[in-house]
């Protein structure tokens, strides 16, 4: 299914050549494709239970809709997310933040790196501007994804008010499924589907947030503890697996290392610290392979 | 739990929109309007995503190091213990996240068990 879409992207490519417009070879979805070609199930292995493009089934939209939303049966990052919020709900309510803040920040912010960020340098006693500068910059990566998955739901007549809603939920997740599912959604769908799947998303994640929230406030200690420990394995491993890159593999070991050494000077901006030391090393690794080669 | 239990303080809400909707929200809405025109290979990208992925790197020791709640009741030793293992089976199980998960937690639970 990614295949006819790739030969688009080529004929696409071959005709803005002669234009050189980097946007359109931003545009093509290939590149990221093979980042995160691990996390992204292989044609034929897993195909998708949608009705053909011209099937009647897509003549509503309401109708893609429920597709979208039932798609999230379809595919384990929907498991994973479901454990990442059940632990975001724990964090959130053993840091004392109420529930519904814990739900608004699901609801609103909508990025898992930006909600542990937020309720863990809030919790321990950053400033409102220290944990906002640590969020936006975790968020950086939202602004690529959001150019990336757009171009697959325009069509010449979508005007970017209607587009508003995706880019809202578009996030690692929505992003990944939506180079899966969308070949098989007719382009006119494709906003209405995505929302559907967007939705269907968020619903679980607000429910494993309420299920974390009150399980944290009734377990054990022991059972209480478990539960807030999903949210640094779930973290690390999927950092781990989307690192395509030696860059992102170098980021993520020095980040956590150098973290501890950052903390003793106990400047209130710690995390700051650490990421740009090891972000700039890592950064520093990247440079020196490419000129090297 | 009460009504005013669940929603908690105004004041904590209203730091969630300023340190966590908007600095969030921004560069989706600039993907959305200024999409197309920058490069995910251009050079300020990858420092941005390895600074990015730094940062969450850090977060993630933070919860270990110093853990919130519940999870400051289990040894220190026990904690590290629990996520080496877990990256152990992450690797040697070909990236399974689930493995890793599984791993981590099944070593910690078993670790406070057997020290009672």
């Amino acid at each position: 299914m990614l295949r006819a879409e790739e030969q688009g992207c080529e004929r696409v490519g071959g005709l803005v050549g002669a234009h050189a417009s980097p946007a359109t070879c931003f545009l093509d979805a290939r590149r990221r494709v093979t980042r995160y070609a691990g996390t992204i199930p292989q044609p034929g292995q897993n195909s998708v239970a949608l009705p053909p493009l011209d099937s009647s089934q897509w003549n509503s939209p309401w109708r893609a809709f429920g597709w979208g939303l039932r798609s999230i049966t379809q595919t384990i990052l929907t498991i994973v997310l479901f454990v990442t919020y059940l632990g975001i709900g724990a964090l959130a309510h053993d840091t004392h933040f109420s529930l519904v803040w814990a739900l608004a920040s699901t609801l609103f912010v909508w990025a898992g790196p930006a909600q542990i960020i937020l309720i863990t340098t809030l919790g321990s006693g950053a400033t409102v501007i220290q944990s906002a500068i640590a969020v936006t910059v975790s968020a950086i990566r939202l602004f690529p994804m959001v150019v990336s998955v757009l171009p697959l739901m325009r069509t010449p007549m979508t005007k970017r008010r209607e587009l508003v809603f995706a880019a809202h939920l578009t996030a690692v997740t929505l992003w990944v499924e939506c180079h899966r599912f969308l070949p098989q959604v007719p382009r006119e769908r494709r906003i209405a589907f995505v929302h559907g799947l967007g939705c269907g998303l968020v619903s679980v994640c607000l429910v494993a947030n309420t299920v974390g929230y009150f399980l944290a406030a009734n377990l054990t200690q022991t059972l209480g503890a478990a539960i807030l420990l999903l949210t640094p394995l779930s973290f690390l491993f999927s950092t781990a697996r989307n690192s395509r890159e030696v860059a992102d593999v170098v980021a993520l070991v020095l980040g956590i290392l150098l973290y501890p050494l950052a903390a003793k000077m106990n400047s209130g901006v710690d995390i700051l610290v650490s990421g740009v030391v090891a972000g700039t090393i890592a950064y520093g690794v990247h440079w020196w392979r490419e000129v090297r080669a | 739990m009460s009504f005013a239990q669940a929603i908690g303080d105004w004041h904590a809400l209203a730091v969630l929109f300023v340190a966590g909707v908007i600095p969030n929200q921004i560069w989706r809405m600039l993907g959305l309007w200024f999409g197309g025109g920058i490069d995910e290979g251009s050079e300020l990208l990858v420092w941005v995503r390895a600074v990015a992925t730094a940062i969450l790197a850090g977060v993630i020791a933070q919860i270990v190091v110093e853990p919130p709640g519940a999870l400051a009741s289990v040894p220190d030793t026990l904690r590290y213990g629990a996520v080496a293992a877990g990256l152990v089976v992450f690797l040697l199980t070909r990236r399974s996240i689930f493995a890793g998960v599984v791993t981590g937690e099944v070593f910690m639970l078993a670790g406070t068990w057997w020290l009672g």
